[in-house]
């Protein structure tokens, strides 16, 4: 069976793109070929910084020969109609067509085969289309022979319309397309790159300075042997592996030990061919930056490793550096160059920290009174204000002092405005905390700064520190009530606010630390303290429920994505939101437990099915006698023994469950529940609701909306699913 | 390569380093312009840039540009910022398939060995808000600093490229630094000469960098900046407008006055930056004003005779 080698060699690709220009290159490429009848053994995608490459792999030789039937008139059909299926079946005469029988009589049928075409002309076929559409986040033009021109089309005197006729990453230089068995010579398909003077062809290059001249190759094994002599890894993995394990061994060398950074050890892998690992070493004197901020300055400008001692678990002051040259001199220049800049970049970081401590954060705030949060929320300063002021009143309820929560929450965000946050907004919180205990600010306020922007996403720590979740439970309800009173939501994938993650942080925060957030009255309050919204919106327009309880319900959602994935039933979440006045969480979700509890015992399912069975009952009697009936039983109307005994067991029940429910004992609640499925199963096997005395009957109807009610106090049974 | 010891070896001296520029792109064919008499933040705003990459016509260009910005000043006392700095500017068009071995065999011509130093093309797209411009291309470095702009123009003044020009920007000071090993741009050999003779980059600009961070942060004069930035615009829109032939809009015969303009408007809305008179607000407005002209001088060139094919 043939393979099919595919390379696109260009100049250099973004690094955050590779990977999924890898990916969708084999996606459409395979796509393509199966949608033309072409099934294939296995495929496999690569990239370096200058070529993605594809590797199919047993493909057949030929598409397989299609057969297509097309049923036309009855035998004896008017002429018109033989003419009309004549052409449309693309026959010449009729004697071209079959008849063939079935019970309705004899019917004439063309049948056309289509033979397969040889795969390398559906090959030559899809792929330029291919290349015409890939989806890069951001392609280009360039000029020169072979570079794809701009066509300006006029469709009316005075508008161009201007079509960009082929457009890649960076300029395209050269494709490989090479096909055949793995025994023989595979042949080239040389298409031609559309609007360009590229045709496919078997030679490449290899690393632009360690390598000179083109390479032919034949397929995967071949290409991928000859690219590495040409000093290409053509594996993006395995330049990590290897970017990894010498790091390693070099930290190693020197008593060191390397600070794994994967998201860097992937964007280093998509910057280089070749990668040569080599260590550097900076001034010991710039270890007092903070660690995060010399990571930081390191990471992200220069693209290096850091390392740390072993034995203390601190920054050591070398760095590793991943080059893409066997350099001549053996990499001192290179060495010394990057070291040169990183010395340059840390004594600015070292500077910045300097200043920065020179001011202190008290200081720092009133600037925030000219920094718009957001257009219709006011400034920085006025959004500072109403979460120290939530701060402040929700330190009770997380047990923390009011004036410490309200001074953290005052200084929480002064980071924001120092030179190091300035350079690097991904130490934000943690400066201010430095910095606050630079000041000698109290310990429990300083570490507010870092904390209150806790959780960051699904597997960041939650704040416990009472200070700490005071400022991050205001600083997320003021976001999340601020948007919501301007009509900003999140809306399918877009939440440009990371509202989502917000509202998971506030869940928890208080699941985590057993808060009894009163969400409800705690949202109202901070709604009260925005900006009074001049421009309402149309009345026809306006929501009907009112922005905390669509806040409230929005939490409910989120609450459940977060139970399902902790394995909780959602229908469940559901059948508690449903009751009234549910807005703590952490009651929320005990009586979910218990909930769900109940509904595992014997007892529990039963009761769900007689309080299911007597809400269906119900509703279709209603439906028919188009009335409710919400009112009491009469108690005097009751006859049967079993109806007697329901009518007892609930009001008695009710009076446990709701004692229970004062004590917030939810298993006690269900436990008083439980005994409900005695009675109720009695009365469905014993007593028949639809009587024939009319009185009775509708007696016997409101006792069975008794059951529904009753079993409200601790869920919605009709919202739970089985 | 020129004997190290020659005063004029890039690695000696600054305007060595320039020179080697200037004679390696000539010898490319490109024609050597001389730095545009005006004030301006980068290279680009040169109209052999600006102008010259709009319309059909092939056009090889090298000049050095002084560029001004006035918010990076700082008084004389960073060893890296400059408010007025050298870019060494190349626009090819159509850009060349070989544009990047060009490009490293350049950096050869200033002592920059492609197998002795690490060179990458880092992504970097490019936008000038003001100019109504993009491209893509990367910033290059040399072992982790980077060292130009490389840039495939797509759109200038709105208007898209066809064909597309290729932009080299290099940094002079700082790969003079580089090569000359030297840590504080101040610090720079000038003209390759030792003992009294040696004339350094501070020499030369020091007095100036303080004279001018002092003007540009404190004192130069707002109302009048002001008043220039509405002259400029004004005078710009008014030379558009006035420069159509026979009054059809078929032909522009002022289109190089008319751009001096929106330079000038460019410039001096930076000044009202760095005096930090402009609101973050109104900073976007007048961002969008200057585009405005940009985009009408555009207009106009592809009606000139440079700018036709």
């Amino acid at each position: 069976m043939p393979d099919l080698l595919l390379e696109l060699f260009s100049e250099e690709i973004p690094a955050r793109m590779q990977r999924q220009a890898a990916e969708n290159l084999k996606k459409l490429v395979t796509d393509a070929l199966v949608n033309g009848g072409l099934v294939y053994e296995g495929a496999k995608a690569f990239v370096t910084p200058r070529r993605l490459a594809l590797s199919i792999h047993g493909l057949p030789a030929k598409q397989p020969d299609l057969k297509e039937e097309k049923k036309g008139p009855r035998v004896g059909a008017p002429d018109g109609a033989i003419q009309g299926f004549l052409k449309g079946a693309g026959l010449k005469s009729i004697s071209e067509a079959k008849v063939q029988h079935d019970k309705k009589g004899d019917f004439y049928i063309a049948i056309t085969e289509k033979k397969g075409r040889a795969t390398q002309e559906v090959i030559a076929e899809i792929i330029p289309g291919i290349l015409t559409d890939f989806p890069w986040p951001k392609s280009m033009r360039w000029g020169g022979a072979g570079g794809p021109t701009l066509r300006i089309t006029k469709t009316a005197p005075g508008i161009d319309v201007k079509v960009t006729e082929f457009s890649w990453v960076r300029p395209l230089h050269s494709v490989i397309c090479t096909f055949g068995p793995e025994t023989e010579e595979p042949a080239i398909i040389p298409f031609k790159v559309p609007y360009t003077n590229i045709v496919a062809s078997n030679s490449t290059r290899g690393h632009r300075v360690m390598s000179s001249g083109e390479i032919s190759v034949k397929r995967l094994d071949d290409y991928a042997k000859k690219l590495e002599a040409a000093r290409v890894v053509l594996d993006a993995d395995r330049r990590k592996e290897i970017i990894l394990s010498d790091a390693k061994n070099i930290a190693l060398a020197q008593g060191l030990e390397l600070v794994e950074d994967e998201a860097l050890l992937e964007e280093v892998a998509g910057l280089v061919e070749w990668p040569v690992v080599m260590i550097g070493e900076f001034e010991k004197e710039f270890l007092d930056i903070p660690a995060e901020v010399i990571r930081a300055t390191i990471r992200i400008n220069q693209k290096c490793f850091v390392l740390r001692d072993p034995k203390t678990g601190k920054l050591a002051n070398k760095f590793i550096l991943v080059s893409n040259l066997e350099a001549t001199d053996g990499g001192e220049a290179i060495k010394a160059g990057n070291a040169r800049v990183i010395r340059a970049r840390l004594s600015d970081a070292k500077f910045f920290w300097d200043t920065d401590r020179k001011t202190k954060l008290e200081a720092r705030l009133p600037k925030f009174e000219q920094i718009t949060f957001h257009e219709k929320l006011g400034t920085q300063a006025a959004r500072i204000e109403r979460i120290a002021r939530l701060a402040k009143e929700l330190a009770p309820i997380v047990k923390a002092d009011p004036a410490k929560a309200e001074k953290a929450a005052r200084l929480a965000k002064a980071d924001l405005l120092t030179e190091v946050v300035g350079e690097f907004p991904e130490v934000q919180g943690l400066m201010g905390k430095y910095y606050a205990l630079a000041e000698g600010i109290d310990k429990e306020i300083a570490e507010a700064s870092e904390e209150h922007y806790k959780p960051q996403g699904p597997n960041d720590r939650v704040p416990t520190a009472p200070v700490s979740v005071a400022v991050a439970l205001a600083d997320k309800i003021d976001t999340l009530t601020g948007f919501w009173a301007i009509d900003e939501k999140p809306t399918g994938s877009k939440d440009p606010y990371a509202l989502r993650r917000a509202a998971l942080g506030i869940i928890r925060i208080a699941l985590d630390n057993k808060l009894r957030l009163p969400l409800l009255t705690v949202f109202r309050k901070a709604l009260s303290a925005l900006p009074k919204m001049t421009d309402q919106k149309n009345v026809k327009d306006a929501p009907s429920i009112s922005p905390e309880e669509d806040l409230l319900g929005f939490f409910g959602d989120r609450l459940k994505v977060y139970l399902r994935d902790a394995g909780a039933r959602h229908d469940l979440v559901d059948a508690v939101f449903a009751l009234e006045g549910q807005d703590d969480l952490v009651l929320i979700v005990r009586r979910v437990e218990a909930l769900g509890k109940f509904l595992e015992t014997e007892d529990g399912k039963n009761l769900l099915a007689g309080t299911k069975r007597a809400a269906n009952i119900l509703s279709i009697e209603e439906k028919k006698d188009k009335k409710t009936y919400s009112s009491e039983p009469d108690a005097s109307k009751l006859t049967a023994p079993e109806e007697k005994a329901l009518a007892a067991a609930i009001k008695a029940a009710e009076g446990e469950v709701e004692a229970a429910l004062k004590k917030e004992d939810f298993g006690a609640a269900m436990h008083a529940m439980a005994k409900l499925r005695a009675p109720v199963d009695a009365f469905f096997d014993k007593v028949i609701v639809n009587a024939d005395d009319k009185a009775v009957r509708e007696n016997r109807l409101k006792l069975l909306n008794r059951i529904r009610e009753a079993t409200r106090h601790v869920a919605d049974f009709s919202r739970i699913e089985g | 390569m020129s004997d190290k010891n020659d005063p004029l070896s890039p690695a000696r001296s600054f305007q060595g380093l320039i020179l080697a520029l200037q004679n390696f792109w000539a010898k490319q064919g490109c024609v050597i312009l001389q730095p545009y008499d005006m004030e301006m933040g980068a290279g680009t705003f040169h109209p052999a840039t600006t102008l010259r990459a709009l319309g059909p016509k092939p056009w090889n260009v090298a000049y050095v540009q002084p560029s001004r910005r006035p918010k990076d000043g700082r008084y004389g006392e960073n060893p890296n910022r400059l408010q007025h700095y050298y870019q060494y500017q190349v626009i090819l068009k159509p850009s060349p398939p070989n544009l990047q071995e060009l490009y490293l065999q350049s950096l050869a011509a200033i002592g920059i060995d492609a197998k002795v130093h690490d060179i990458r093309f880092a992504e970097d797209d490019w936008e000038s808000p003001t100019l109504g411009a993009w491209g893509l291309g990367w910033e290059c470095w040399c072992d982790g600093m980077e060292v130009s702009q490389f840039t495939y123009f797509q759109q200038v003044a709105g208007f898209e490229c066809a064909p597309v020009s290729g932009e080299l920007t290099y940094g002079l000071e700082r790969l003079a630094m580089y090569v000359q090993g030297v840590e504080n741009v101040y610090d720079l050999n000038f003209n390759g000469l030792e003992g009294d003779k040696k004339v350094t980059y501070g020499d030369v600009f020091l007095q100036a960098e303080k004279e001018y961070s002092k003007h540009n942060f404190e004192l130069a004069d707002t109302e009048m900046l002001f008043q220039q930035f509405k002259m400029a615009e004004s005078a710009c829109t008014k030379y558009l407008e006035a420069g159509w032939k026979d009054g059809s809009r078929e032909e522009h015969l002022m289109a190089l006055p008319a751009y001096d303009q929106c330079i000038k408007a460019s410039h001096v809305f930076n000044l009202l930056d760095s005096r930090g008179v402009i609101s973050v607000t109104e900073r976007q407005s007048y961002i969008l004003r200057v585009r405005e002209l940009a985009k009408a001088c555009g207009a106009a060139w592809l009606k000139t005779e440079g700018g036709r094919a």
